[in-house]
């Protein structure tokens, strides 16, 4: 059904801009589907995973552009790279929970952003820095539309292994964490290592999609990597709904369209953005295709 | 080699002091409510930003100040009164979500009322360095420490001393026995939402002279605040204060003798290695899971 | 032959013993029951048994072989499973994926085959939901198979902790409370049950406050006061104890 959805929404693109916010909120949701598998599954909390997404972005600009490294290779260069560090970050740091858990994390994401403001040698600093397109076996990514179904593509596979997984014995696993750690550890969940994967995995979700972000875009800034993106990842995951796929995509989708509407209102953008975040969290606390969800049953199911 | 030393501390205990006051606001609310308000920060910039432009359209100093912690106040109160006490029994992730969408209003809502440039407030008494063992400390820094020398001892006789302070202390215990004092959790709430906003105005006024303040200078200090808050250990208010004043000295430290480019970082590198060992913080209460 | 054996167990909070010097032995295909006031340490013993709490001094040994230490999850995979007074319920996944989970070491755990829903683990998938369901049946939950557990009742989720630990195959049950907050009908349901158990050849060990299930189930009883043992026996030696009718049955009497 998503592949229609994607498929059938150009229809009503009537200019390449369309495509680029298209592109962007697939990108989003990519990473979002990763973060809700560590968010809404697993119930840990991650203030820092722009920074995972800015370093596969940089991962494949530094790799292709000073090295020379075919595009593709560079992507999975990085995320490995990434995956290799929220390893070795993740068993220390997911032994923390709540709000000792997200300052860990957070502290993480700022960490790795000044990294890319200051070593300008390598990123280019606060300027940012140039790549080319994606290329592979002498085909080349170029312009919104192609990439917009890239994008879908890539999308419709992220969302088809997210509902493999959680409906796995891995998945119930990671779940069981969330309900409860001890609970699931007396049947014999290693709960520390299904942790430490869980956010491995999101964070490769969000390099592989830093690195293409980075090869669609032409030019990144370690903006990418800030505080505030990382919170924005996270209130998608929340705002579109903890522990629901289609929740966290429909969450990327509302606040990536959101802002290109606000700009409308500039002065207002914040002030708005801010107090919808409030609302919501307030009236819809489990988000916003749960509360939704619920609330048809309630009508309709009158049980 | 000593008077750069000594230059580094002053200018380390002075944005510890900072830090250490928005920790006390973060230990304040935490206590009483176990949320994170990651607004803290915006309650020093609205300090900052409405006596910077009071005093310019030619308040008097002390009735601009006043009103800028009022302003402050209200801010909180309305913050609690709106955002949190309707989200009561959400999950962390919902309120963190919400303080951080109530930070982001609130830095909107400075960018439209003020504007996006720097203000700044004349110090409080005069700007001619004060030498100290060849170090210059400048009388601002001296109010830094004052004030806030004054505002934790007057925060430890109110939590110590009255009543109302004891029972919000008993909250974060026990919330039954607070009742049974009478003294409801609502109140409770409300008053630490209040106080911690008028201990972030208080920070963001005396230090407004050193630093200027723009409507975005909110998130560093916030987050500053946070690492001081979980560096102490969560809830524990002297935690919070020696919390702020290792971020402050370490970070003017590390901005003097490494590389100033990473001194923001340094607080959070901080944090990390401290919760590698001590998941609780330094002073945090280590409790064992019932089940 | 003992299949569990506690030797001079002990542990400090803070100073305070909740267990101290502790040494008794669980034989193979019993029902044991731990019985004593509450405060006795019974639920803390429990914990130092499952690896929650590692012990202050002393250790545990089972099949023979030294556990204290060792994580839940180990002595998990070696056939030590168990359920808890204050429940610890996956109160956000259905019923029967509650119980799934509790098989977890019996299926294919890769990440891998898990991510792309390979047939071997969808195959296994689908006879650990057909054996869970048994389970469920088996402790009386046949209404529940659809159910979300944040929908079931108290008593419901009381057996469904223990189908969960069944699903383990575990060679040793350890019960904490399981009729506490029940009424008559569902603890003489869940004395039914755990008869069953043992009959299927599981060792069951039992903390339990309910005197009339403790003494019509148990083969041996350890009565513990104060984190101390203060009497063992058959049911019959234990009720009879001065000690214990002073300590324990005394207080109900």
């Amino acid at each position: 059904m998503l592949a229609i959805i994607i498929a059938s929404a150009p229809l009503g693109f009537s200019n390449t801009y369309f495509y680029d916010v298209g592109v962007n909120a697939m990108f989003n949701a990519i990473v979002c589907v990763g973060l809700n598998l560590l968010i809404g599954y697993a119930g840990q909390i991650s203030l820092g995973h722009a920074g995972f997404f800015a370093l596969g972005a940089y991962g494949s600009a530094i790799l292709t552009v000073t090295y020379g490294v075919p595009p593709i290779v560079a992507m999975l260069l990085s995320a490995a790279v990434v995956g290799l560090l929220a390893f070795v970050v993740g068993r220390p740091i997911l032994k923390l929970k709540g709000h000792y858990l997200a300052m860990a994390t957070l502290g993480i994401g700022i960490i790795i952003h000044i990294v890319l403001k200051t070593e300008s040698k390598i990123t280019g600093g606060p300027d940012g820095m140039s790549l080319d397109n994606f290329s592979m076996l002498g085909f080349t990514i170029m312009g919104d539309r192609m990439w917009y179904w890239v994008s879908g593509v890539l999308l419709v596979l992220t969302v088809w292994l997210a509902l493999n997984l959680i409906d796995s014995p891995v998945g119930r696993a990671l779940r069981a964490v969330h309900g409860s750690e001890v609970g699931a550890e007396v049947v014999g969940v290693d709960t520390s290592s299904y942790k430490v994967l869980v956010f491995v995995v999101s964070a490769v979700f969000a390099s592989i999609v830093g690195s293409l972000f980075a090869h669609k875009n032409g030019f990144i800034t370690p903006d990418i990597g800030s505080f505030f993106h990382s919170v924005e990842l996270v209130t998608m995951v929340v705002l579109g709904g903890m522990a629901s796929i289609f929740g966290a995509l429909i969450g990327a989708v509302i606040l990536t369209l959101l802002p290109q509407i606000l700009a409308a209102v500039e002065q207002y953008e914040a002030m708005i953005l801010g107090a919808i975040m409030m609302g919501t969290m307030i009236f819809m606390p489990k988000g916003l295709l749960p509360s939704i969800v619920s609330s048809v049953k309630r009508l309709g199911g009158g049980r | 080699m000593f008077a750069a030393f000594l230059q580094y501390l002053f200018s380390g205990l002075t944005s510890g002091a900072i830090y250490a006051l928005a920790g006390l606001g973060f230990a304040i609310i935490y206590n009483s409510s176990q949320v994170i308000n990651f607004a803290q920060g915006e309650f020093i910039m609205i300090g900052g930003m409405s006596s910077a432009t009071l005093v310019a359209s030619g308040v008097p100093m002390p009735l601009a100040i006043s009103l800028a912690m009022l302003i402050s106040m209200a801010a909180g109160i309305a913050l609690e009164k709106f955002a949190i006490e309707p989200a009561r029994n959400s999950d962390v992730v919902t309120i963190i979500i919400i303080t951080i969408g109530a930070s982001i209003f609130m830095r909107g809502a400075a960018q439209l009322i003020w504007d996006k440039e720097f203000h700044s407030l004349p110090a409080f008494s005069g700007e001619s360095p004060i030498a100290v063992m060849g170090a210059t400390l400048m009388p601002q820094s001296l109010w830094v420490f004052a004030v806030s020398g004054v505002v934790i001892v007057a925060l430890w006789w109110f939590f110590n001393r009255t009543m109302f302070g004891k029972a919000m202390l008993g909250t974060s215990h026990n919330r039954l026995a607070a009742q049974l004092v009478g003294v409801g959790v609502k109140k409770v709430l409300l008053a630490s939402f209040a106080l911690s906003a008028l201990l972030g105005a208080v920070g963001g006024i005396v230090v407004t002279p050193i630093t200027f303040t723009n409507y975005e200078a909110g998130i560093m200090l916030g987050l500053k605040g946070f690492s001081a808050a979980v560096l102490g250990g969560l809830g524990n208010g002297g935690g919070a204060i020696v919390g702020g004043l290792i971020v402050g000295i370490a970070e003017a430290l590390a901005s003097g003798y490494l590389s100033s480019a990473y001194k923001d970082a340094i607080a959070f590198v901080i944090i990390l290695f401290v919760l590698f060992f001590m998941p609780n913080g330094l002073f945090g209460k280590r409790g064992t899971d019932r089940v | 032959m003992s299949l569990l054996k506690v030797e001079s167990l002990s542990k400090e909070f803070g100073g305070v013993h909740a267990v101290e010097n502790l040494t008794f032995s669980v034989e193979a295909g019993h029902i044991h029951s731990i019985i004593g006031p509450n405060g006795a340490g019974k639920t803390t013993l429990f914990n130092l048994i499952t690896g929650v709490y590692t012990p202050s001094s002393g250790r545990v040994l089972f099949q023979d072989r030294l556990v204290s230490g060792m994580k839940p999850y180990e002595l998990a995979a070696m056939g030590m499973s168990r359920t808890f007074q204050n429940l610890q319920i996956f109160f956000n996944m259905k019923a029967i994926e509650n119980v799934m989970v509790g098989s977890h070491l019996h299926l294919d755990r890769r990440f891998l085959p898990s991510l792309l829903r390979l047939p071997t683990v969808t195959r296994k998938d689908r006879e650990c939901r057909a054996s869970c369901a048994g389970l469920m049946e088996f402790v009386g939950l046949n209404k529940y198979l659809d159910a979300d557990a944040a929908s079931m009742p108290y008593g419901a989720l009381k057996r469904l902790e223990i189908a969960r630990a069944l699903a383990a195959k575990p060679k040793i049950l350890l019960l904490d409370e399981p009729a506490a907050g029940l009424n008559a009908t569902e603890s003489r349901e869940i004395d039914e049950v755990i008869k069953r158990v043992a009959a299927s050849g599981i060792t069951v060990v039992l903390v339990e406050h309910d005197m009339k299930m403790v003494m019509g189930i148990s083969d041996q009883i350890t009565a513990l006061d104060y984190g101390r043992k203060l009497a063992e026996g058959t049911p019959a030696e234990v009720r009879e104890n001065p000690d214990v009718v002073n300590a324990y049955l005394g207080a109900h009497a």
